[in-house]
C-alpha cells in the first residue's frame, strides 16, 4: 500500500496531478468517511423510501376515501417539487421548528441533524415515485390471482404480503431498480447542507489543495463506479427474481 | 340455528343479484346434501358463475338466503374466513400463484390459513399432488405445467384445506381437448370418495355420469332440474330442449 502512495505522490511532484487522498492520511480519511456516508445514506434511503412505496401503495387502495387523498397529496406535492427544496425545506424549515435538546458541551443543539434531515428528505422524496412504481406493479397482478387467494381464506394482509406484492415486484423491478439509481446519485445533494458525503469531502479537499480538475475527475470516476456495481447487482437480483415460465 | 348433517349443506333460497342495473340472478333456489354432486349448465352469460360465486361471498347478493351448513352468507356480519374454510374453489383459468412451485401452491393456505406447522402441511400436499397423479411435478412452477397439470394443482390446492363442498367453475373450458379427460378423472374420483361438488360445466356426457342432480339456468333462474336420467331424457322446458339439441 505505502507503494502505491508514494508513487501517486511522486506522480504529483513530476507531473503536478495532485490526487492527495491518495498519499496524505488525513485526506483519504476524509475521502473514506465521505465515501462511507454516502454509501450509508444510500442504503439508509433505499430502505425506507422501498418501505414507504410499498406502505403507500397499501393505503392507495384503501377504501377510505381520505387516506387515498392523502397519499395522492404526498406524490403529487414530491414529484413535483426540486428534490434540493425539499432537503432545504425539511432541514431549515421543519428542522428549525423543531424543540432543541440540550448536548454534551451544555450548548444547543437541534434533534436531528444534517444526516438525519437528508435521509428523511431523499427518503420521502424517492419514496413517493416508489408509491407509483408499486401502484402500477399490483395493477398488473390479475384480479383472478387474487381471488383465488380470497377463496382458500387468506386476509387482506396475506394477500398483499404473499401474492401481490411479489408479483408486483418481478413487473416493478426494473422501474423499481431504475428510480433506486437516481437515488444514489441524488444522495449528491446532501451535500448542500453539509452532510460529509462524498461530494462534500472531495469539496473540503479541493478546498485545501487548489486540485478542482483532479477531484472532478475522480468524483465522476468514484460514481461510475459505484452506480455501476450497483446497476451490476440489481440486473443479477433481476435474474434470479425471474419465475420459470413466467413472463417472457 | 344448530345445522345437522342431515340438513342440506347449501341452500340457497330466492336468491337475487343484480350487477348495477343488470339483473344476473332473479330468484335461484336450490339445495345440495352432503356428498352430493350437482351440476348447473345453461347458456352463456345465464349467471351460473355468477350463482356459485355467491357461494363462497366473491359475489354478494342482494335479496335471498344463502346457507352453507346452516351459516348464512347474506350477512354483513358473515366470518368469511370460516366461510371460505368451508368452501374451496376451482376456477376456470386455474388461477395458481405463478411465483410457487405446485407443492407450495398447495401448501400455502394450510400454512397461512389454517396455521398447520410447515412440516405436516408438506406431507399432505405431497399427498395430495399424488393424488392429482402429479407425482415428480412438486418442484415445477406454474409456467411449466400444462394447462391440465396445473388444473390439477389447483384442485390439490383447494383439497388441501378440507373443504366440506367444493365450487367447479368451468373447469375444462381452457383445457385442450387432450387434457379435459384427466381432470374430469380427477372430479370423478373426488365424487366418489363422497367429496360435496357443484359444478358449472358444459362437458354434458361427464354431467350424466358424474351428476346426482342437473340444473339449467337461463336468464338468472332456474328453468328445470332433475336427475340425470329423467333431466337428459324428459326434458319438459322449450328453452331446456333447445339447449340440450344444441350442445348434444
Ligand atoms: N363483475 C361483474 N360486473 C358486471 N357484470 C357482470 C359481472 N360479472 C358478470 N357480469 C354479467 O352477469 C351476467 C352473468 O355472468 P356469468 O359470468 O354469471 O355468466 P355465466 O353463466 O357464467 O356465463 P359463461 O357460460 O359465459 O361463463 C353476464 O351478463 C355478465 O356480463
Ligand atoms: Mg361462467
Amino acid at each position: 500500500m505505502e507503494f502505491v502512495f508514494e508513487w501517486f505522490r511522486t506522480l504529483y511532484q513530476e507531473t503536478g496531478i495532485n490526487l492527495p487522498f491518495l498519499y496524505d492520511e488525513y485526506d483519504r480519511n476524509r475521502m473514506i468517511d465521505g465515501f462511507f456516508t454516502t454509501i450509508w445514506l444510500s442504503l439508509v434511503c433505499l430502505f425506507f423510501s422501498v418501505i414507504i412505496g410499498i406502505i403507500g401503495a397499501w393505503l392507495q387502495g384503501s377504501a377510505f376515501k381520505w387516506t387515498r387523498r392523502i397519499v395522492n397529496g404526498y406524490i403529487q406535492l414530491f414529484r413535483n417539487t426540486p428534490p434540493l427544496v425539499q432537503l432545504y425545506f425539511f432541514y431549515f424549515a421543519i428542522g428549525t421548528l423543531l424543540p432543541r435538546v440540550e448536548n454534551d458541551w451544555g450548548g444547543q443543539s437541534p434533534i436531528l441533524g444534517s444526516f438525519a434531515w437528508a435521509a428523511i428528505s431523499l427518503s420521502f422524496f424517492a419514496g413517493a415515485f416508489n408509491v407509483e412504481i408499486f401502484r402500477s406493479g399490483i395493477e398488473a397482478v390479475p384480479k383472478s390471482t387474487v381471488e383465488a387467494a380470497e377463496a382458500l381464506g387468506f386476509s387482506k394482509l396475506q394477500i398483499y404480503r404473499d401474492i401481490t406484492l411479489p408479483l408486483a415486484f418481478r413487473v416493478v423491478l426494473p422501474a423499481l431498480n431504475n428510480n433506486l439509481v437516481n437515488l444514489v446519485k441524488t444522495t449528491t445533494l446532501a451535500y448542500a447542507i453539509a452532510v460529509p458525503e462524498m461530494l462534500y469531502e472531495a469539496n473540503q479537499i479541493w478546498s485545501d489543495n487548489v486540485n478542482v480538475t483532479e477531484m472532478m475527475f475522480f468524483l465522476l470516476l468514484a460514481y461510475f463506479v459505484l452506480v455501476g456495481v450497483l446497476v451490476g447487482g440489481m440486473n443479477r437480483w433481476e435474474r434470479a427474481m425471474k419465475i420459470p415460465g413466467y413472463g417472457g | 340455528m344448530s345445522w345437522t348433517p342431515a340438513d342440506p349443506m347449501v341452500s340457497l333460497k330466492n336468491v337475487h343479484k343484480s350487477f348495477g342495473d343488470l339483473k344476473v340472478l332473479n330468484g335461484v333456489s336450490l339445495d345440495v346434501m352432503k356428498g352430493d354432486v350437482i351440476c348447473i349448465i345453461g347458456p352463456s352469460g345465464s349467471g351460473k358463475s355468477t350463482l356459485i360465486r355467491c357461494v363462497n361471498a366473491l359475489n354478494d347478493i342482494q335479496q335471498g338466503s344463502i346457507l352453507v351448513e346452516g351459516q348464512e352468507v347474506n350477512d354483513p356480519k358473515l366470518d368469511k374466513l370460516e366461510l371460505r374454510k368451508k368452501v374451496g374453489m376451482v376456477f376456470q383459468q386455474y388461477n395458481l400463484f405463478p411465483h410457487k412451485t405446485a407443492l407450495q401452491n398447495v401448501m400455502m393456505a394450510p400454512i397461512r390459513v389454517l396455521k398447520q406447522d410447515k412440516a405436516q402441511a408438506e406431507e399432505t400436499a405431497r399427498g395430495l399432488i399424488k393424488k392429482v397423479r402429479l407425482e415428480g411435478k412438486e418442484n415445477a412452477y406454474p409456467g411449466e405445467l400444462s394447462g391440465g397439470q396445473q388444473q390439477r394443482v389447483a384442485i390439490a390446492r383447494s383439497l388441501a384445506m378440507r373443504p366440506d363442498v367444493i365450487l367447479f367453475d368451468e373447469v375444462t373450458a381452457a383445457l385442450d381437448p387432450e387434457t379435459v379427460g384427466e381432470v374430469l378423472q380427477t372430479i370423478k374420483d373426488l365424487a366418489e370418495d363422497g367429496m360435496t361438488c357443484i359444478l358449472v360445466t358444459h362437458e354434458m356426457a361427464f354431467a350424466r355420469e358424474v351428476a346426482d342432480h342437473i340444473y339449467f339456468t337461463d336468464r338468472g333462474v332456474i328453468v328445470e332440474h332433475g336427475p340425470p336420467e329423467t333431466f337428459f331424457q324428459n326434458a319438459q322446458d322449450p328453452r331446456t330442449k333447445e339447449f340440450l339439441s344444441q350442445i348434444l
